[in-house]
């Protein structure tokens, strides 16, 4: 009796799963993204074993190859002290997705509890104190501040990280505070309160699935933006610092040296350019397969 | 059957907006008995919903009280002991958004099972499959649907099964069939009546349905702009209505037959609508509908009065406790 029913349960499961990705296939584009995006995620894992040059990824010189253009064994060509520029793009990689992967799971998880719970506790003052802090958060121009808190704190990797999660949870709290202040009223969630579930339940197992789809469409279009956001910092000399691969810092090296040497800014850039499109894409795709499942 | 399970005593609640204050529900009282299906009927606007939430716990009375087994329950849910949370339920009138779509059957039946620690663990699922046997449903085809992929009447007798899952003793029932069509209708309406036998529950039935009240309610409380008008035995009430409100009411049944027709009052025609709850009219609140008023209903509200033996009625016409000639 058990077993039929866990085989019953599981074939549920994958009848939602198949029906979602029907619903997500049929926009080619993001199916596109998808590839794409699977496919840098994976160049940027094994990056040591995919570049030609691993070595390059460091502080490597070698000015007799040094500002060759584009070519069979330079794909992008090599940077103006000698390095292979396709095995530091694939090196950069690792960098803008670690930094959208710690971002995302630092202020994603922090500002929907915290949207959850002023939106639950509408017109108390644990709403007031939540909401105009992130208020005051929203009015500072994201750029500006993530700039200001790694100027203060030393140029790293690291604080660029928390800099950013620093100016990104707000975007989160805001979406889910809104949701939450309509679902509350929902029957099902009266239902629960007046069963006597605790709070801890209603939050997160009554009111949190219905927040899962638009957050999850936001987390995959704010995935290409904080690495955007990474790129800039890193051009402005405010992320990972030379000799290690940043996407940002290569543009801004490649820079100036345009037009001439026009692959060392154009090549990292249009790195950057593929993974935020195929973000986006992406994100695309999970909207137009939320927004069915929704009617 | 004589006992009473409920007494709801002068109860009044007040929402203030800023169009006014709202008397949505002013200075009821009455009771249910134990093993009753008591009937409240009223317009929309009447306040049958209000008293239901207040007897459940999401608004608290501005004034006046409730009293269920002798035990005061005007309180919202957060200040009601857990104890009181398992006898009293409630099912809401649109079942589409009283299941939370992102959670199968199982779970939505799984949760009073799991906060009122009705069984332990292993028991569990076979709670939630004599639940869903209980309301017709077969458990194997039903506990891992989401509730997004049934029809409105499945969701409605898994919404009485979630009702039912601590064994609550009083079923407060918020126009349950009046979202679902009328075939379905039916299927729940014997569905709760066989339940109310089984489980010797005691139903509070509200609707706006005539026709579904004669057939399943003991008695009935009329309402009529959170007022009540008219408290009477259902069979009182059908043959032998008092209140001018009440015999507008029946009037306006539709009928097929002539039979039909000639038992129903008929010099009343119904005109008007119901008057906005801000701006209660002065006197009695129904006065301005009213094929029988009189000079003072414009200036006096009446008191209620016991005319016959468990026929209460609120008019002007019954003042002196008997009837006009």
């Amino acid at each position: 009796m058990k077993k039929e029913l866990l085989v019953a349960a599981l074939s549920r499961s994958r009848a939602s799963f198949s029906k979602g990705w029907y619903k997500f296939s049929r926009n080619p584009l993001s199916v596109l993204g998808l590839i794409i995006l699977f496919s840098v995620i994976l160049t940027a894992i094994f990056a040591p074993y995919i570049s030609p040059y691993p070595e390059h990824a460091g502080a490597f010189t070698n000015f007799r190859e040094s500002g060759l253009p584009p070519s069979l064994t330079h794909f992008f060509g090599t940077d103006s002290v000698g390095r292979d520029i396709f095995s530091r793009v694939i090196f950069g990689y690792r960098f803008s997705l670690v930094l959208a992967v710690v971002v995302l799971s630092l202020a994603m998880p922090s500002g929907i509890i915290l949207g959850l719970i002023a939106g639950y506790y509408r017109r108390r003052w644990i709403e007031i104190v939540i909401m105009r802090i992130t208020d005051i958060f929203l009015a500072v121009p994201p750029l500006v501040l993530a700039l200001a808190i790694t100027v203060m704190l030393s140029p790293n990797l690291f604080n660029q990280m928390m800099a950013i999660s620093l100016m990104w949870w707000p975007w989160y709290c805001r979406l889910v505070y809104s949701l939450t202040t309509s679902l509350r009223h929902e029957y099902f969630v009266r239902e629960a309160e007046l069963t006597g579930a605790s709070k801890a339940h209603i939050l997160l197992r009554e009111i949190l699935p219905n927040c899962v789809a638009p957050v999850l469409t936001k987390m995959t279009l704010d995935a290409g933006f904080v690495i955007t956001v990474g790129a800039s910092l890193s051009f402005i000399g405010l992320g990972v610092q030379p000799p290690r691969p940043g996407l940002g810092t290569m543009v801004a090296d490649g820079a100036k040296r345009l037009p001439a040497e026009w692959w060392m800014a154009v090549f990292p850039a249009l790195a950057i350019v593929i993974v935020i499109l195929s973000f986006n894409l992406v994100g695309d795709g999970l909207r137009d397969m939320f927004a069915v499942e929704e009617v | 059957m004589s006992e009473e399970i409920l007494t709801v005593e002068n109860l009044k609640k007040y929402f203030v907006t800023k169009q006014g204050t709202v008397r949505a529900v002013d200075k009821v009282s009455f009771s249910v008995k134990q093993g009753e299906t008591c009937g409240l009927v009223g317009e929309s606007g009447s306040g049958k919903t209000t008293i239901a939430h207040t007897l459940v716990g999401i608004y608290e009375p501005t004034e006046g009280r409730a009293l269920f087994k002798g035990q005061n329950i005007s309180k919202v849910f957060n200040q009601r002991p857990k104890a009181l949370k398992k006898e009293i339920r409630i099912v809401f009138q649109d079942p589409g958004s009283s299941l939370n779509p992102r959670r199968s059957i199982k779970q939505i039946l799984e949760l009073p099972l799991k906060v009122h620690r009705i069984c332990n663990d292993s028991d569990r699922v076979e709670r939630v499959m004599e639940l869903l046997r209980m309301v017709e449903l077969p458990p194997e085809d039903y506990m891992y649907k989401s509730p997004q992929v049934i029809g409105g009447g499945e969701k409605q007798m898994v919404a009485i099964a979630r009702a039912l899952a601590p064994n609550p003793s009083f079923l407060v029932l918020d126009e349950p069939t009046s979202a679902l069509d009328v075939s379905v209708q039916a299927k729940i309406i014997n569905l709760l009546m066989q339940l109310q036998q089984n489980l010797n529950l005691t139903y509070l039935f509200i609707t706006h349905d005539l026709s579904l009240m004669r057939n399943i309610t003991n008695r009935v409380v009329i309402m009529y702009l959170g007022k009540i008008s008219e408290v009477a035995p259902t069979v009182e009430f059908f043959q032998n209505p008092f209140h001018p409100y009440t015999k507008m009411l029946l009037s306006s049944i539709p009928t097929v037959s002539d039979e039909e027709e000639n038992f129903k009052p008929k010099e009343v025609i119904s005109r008007g609508e119901i008057a906005s709850p801000v701006n209660v009219p002065s006197g009695c609140s129904f006065h301005l509908r009213c094929p029988q008023k009189m000079e003072i209903c414009s200036r006096a509200d009446p008191t209620v009065v016991e005319v016959e033996a468990d026929h209460l009625v609120r008019c002007h016409l019954f003042s002196d406790g008997r009837k006009p000639t």
